[in-house]
């Protein structure tokens, strides 16, 4: 566990929209660790949404080599990136993108209809992972009727469910008032902590990305600064629940 | 497949088409098999040893040979069958019209079959009341006939007929007896819905013609029809004096060669009612497209969460073609059930009384395969293009 989990040699993506390219990233080289909790920032347009997409492998990089534990997977095939994000990858999105009018359980046994796992593990699973977000007692109700949080919470447990190494967060707190959010950051911050899983964020808000150890600033498709320091997970380590 | 249960309206909507295609399908070709099956039944029942003999060609695409090709049969031929060929038993000239028939206060339209006083003999059909006519009434040409039994049903019910006078085309007709009922429904037709009359008074009282449809032959048994059919060939060569090498201006034929005719003209039909209701059932295959394309569009976030979370290509393709195979299949099912229930009830629908249904197991397995190829055929374009959408973009889509 030496390496690093991400290694990130010149990406470069350029979008191709009619007549003009537009590069979305112009080389990025970087590294993170395992286990590390990262918070990437940046105004819009800089291209942090492109280099999550490209991170958790549902883009790949015009040019450039992206190693996943080591492994080249700038040049996959789309079910071999499918079958990647499946196992070692959970995603959280800003506007929790849960199926509509589906209980909270369906949704976390989701992921585990594509890796073929027994329908009664999948189950036991899925509970596990709702109890760890605490929405024990809630798996049967429709996502519809879940508040923002819970349902954020939902999208946690299904990003958990696979057992990842990674789990790739956008805007995780965008669509969520600040004490819900703060409460879904805890989450997090356990995750991290307990779980030693490598944590990756999209965010504009400072309040947010500083629960993260490790900032990442980006602009113009270009990385224009780093700050490590304590983060607020480090500071007052999530008391469960 | 919970969204299909989700959208239970739009869900049954879509199926509708498959309901009338595979009901019609099922119910058309039950239509055909019963025709089939009623004439193989009625030629069953006619007896092995029986000919026919019919003026002119049957070669339709050819050109007809003679002038007036179908008015050279004379009852003289029938005679001279009967009296020179030895294999022949009997024969019965053989004209037939359709008129209105009047008694009292009723009146049906019928099959007025012109025939010989040797008619029962050869179609191997009893008098049940009364007698038929003899042979002086056929030659007087006089005015007599006898009943079918379902126009007896329907002119005097529970009446006793004989003696009584009806009107054919405004002629009046003394009653002398009534035709057993032949029972069984061939197809179409009903056998017992006519009224046989000498086929001397049909030609000049109700067709005013001086030639015949055709001639009923009995061999004088099953095994000497062949032998019949070349010696009637024969003798009406020479009776028409007909060059040798040249073509017939008759033709004979023998039971199991009629049979043959009719049932693949029966097939022909079955095809035919089968290929209509077979393209209501297209229509409808292009309604589940249609549906199913609403459907992929409508769920384009939730195809890119699955992709997200580690679908394949594959998985989502065979996701949207079994919600469509499920569709049709389910409408394949229900349009089983209706179509075989229609077929059944149509005995009971006085408009269709006459027609007999047979649902064959090959029908169903038909209708159901062709509804489930529906189902693959029309729904794999929209499952196609739901697994080619790009994750990025569909979990986007707004």
């Amino acid at each position: 566990m030496s390496d690093k989990i991400i290694r990130l040699e010149n990406i470069v993506r350029i979008y191709q929209i009619g007549e003009t390219q537009v590069q979305a990233l112009r080389g990025i080289t970087y590294g993170v660790n395992y286990s590390e909790f990262l918070a990437i920032m940046g105004p819009s347009g800089s291209g942090k949404s492109t280099l999550m997409s490209i991170l958790g492998l549902l883009d790949r990089p015009t040019s450039g080599q992206y190693f996943l534990e080591g492994v080249d997977v700038s040049k996959l095939s789309r079910d071999e990136m499918a079958a990647i994000r499946n196992r070692k990858i959970g995603f959280v999105f800003q506007n929790f993108n849960l199926l509509s009018r589906t209980s909270a359980l369906e949704n976390v046994e989701l992921p585990m209809v594509y890796s073929h796992v027994s329908s009664k593990e999948a189950r036991d699973r899925a509970m596990t992972a709702l109890a760890a977000v605490g929405l024990k007692g809630w798996e049967h109700h429709r996502t519809n009727q879940l508040s923002g949080g819970q349902m954020q919470r939902v999208a946690i447990a299904r990003a958990l469910v696979n057992d990842p190494t990674l789990i790739l967060a956008d805007e995780p707190t965008g669509n969520l008032d600040s004490k819900t959010g703060a409460e879904i950051m805890d989450i997090f911050c356990r995750l991290n902590q307990e779980r030693n899983i490598t944590l990756i964020m999209v965010t504009h808000d400072p309040v947010i990305a500083s629960y993260a150890r490790r900032r990442l600033y980006l602009k113009d498709g270009q990385i224009v600064g780093e700050e490590v320091s304590e983060g607020a997970c480090d500071r007052a380590p999530a008391s469960g629940g | 497949m919970r969204a299909l249960a989700r959208n239970k309206m739009r869900s049954f909507l879509t199926i509708l088409g498959i309901i009338i295609g595979v009901a019609a399908v099922i119910a058309m070709v039950s239509i055909g098999e019963g025709a089939k099956k009623g004439i193989e039944e009625r030629f069953a029942s006619m007896g092995t040893n029986l000919l026919f003999v019919y003026p002119g060609s049957r070669n339709i695409r050819g050109v007809q040979s003679g002038f007036g090709g179908f008015t050279n049969l004379k009852p003289d031929d029938a005679r001279a069958i009967e009296e020179r060929c030895d294999a022949v038993k009997a024969t019965s000239p053989s004209i037939n019209t359709r008129a209105q028939v009047v008694y009292a206060n009723k009146n049906w339209n019928t099959q007025i079959q012109g025939t010989g006083e040797k008619f029962p003999e050869i179609r191997n059909w009893r008098v049940v009341e009364g007698v038929y006519f003899d042979e002086s009434q056929v030659a007087s040409g006089a005015k007599v006939c006898v009943l079918g039994s379902l126009v007896k049903q329907n002119l005097f019910e529970d009446e006793d007929p004989i003696g009584k006078t009806i009107r054919i085309n405004k002629i009046p007709f003394t009653v002398i007896g009534v035709l057993e009922s032949k029972g069984e429904q061939g197809g179409f037709f009903n056998r017992d819905d006519m009224i046989a009359a000498p086929y001397t008074t049909v030609m000049r009282r109700l067709r005013g013609v001086d030639y015949i449809n055709s001639i009923d032959v009995a061999a004088v048994s099953a095994d000497k029809t062949s032998e019949a059919q070349r010696q009637i060939e024969e003798l009406m060569r020479e009776r028409h004096r007909i060059a040798p090498g040249a073509e017939d201006d008759f033709q004979v034929r023998n039971i199991a060669d009629v049979a043959e005719s009719a049932a693949e003209s029966t097939k022909i039909m079955t095809i035919l009612l089968g290929s209509i209701a077979g393209i209501s059932l297209i229509v409808g295959g292009i309604g589940i497209m249609n549906i199913m394309l609403v459907s992929v569009t409508e769920r384009i976030r939730e195809i890119g969460v699955r992709l997200a979370v580690g679908a394949r290509e594959r998985d989502i393709l065979l996701q949207f073609l079994i919600e469509a195979v499920v569709l049709s299949v389910t409408g394949g099912v229900i349009g089983i059930i209706i179509g075989v229930g229609a077929s059944r009830l149509m005995k009971y629908i006085s408009l269709f009384s006459n027609i007999t249904t047979v649902v064959t197991p090959e029908s169903i397995m038909l209708a159901f395969f062709f509804a489930a190829s529906v189902g693959i055929f029309f729904g794999y374009y929209p499952a196609r293009k739901a697994s080619k959408l790009d994750p990025i973009e569909a979990l986007r889509y707004e």
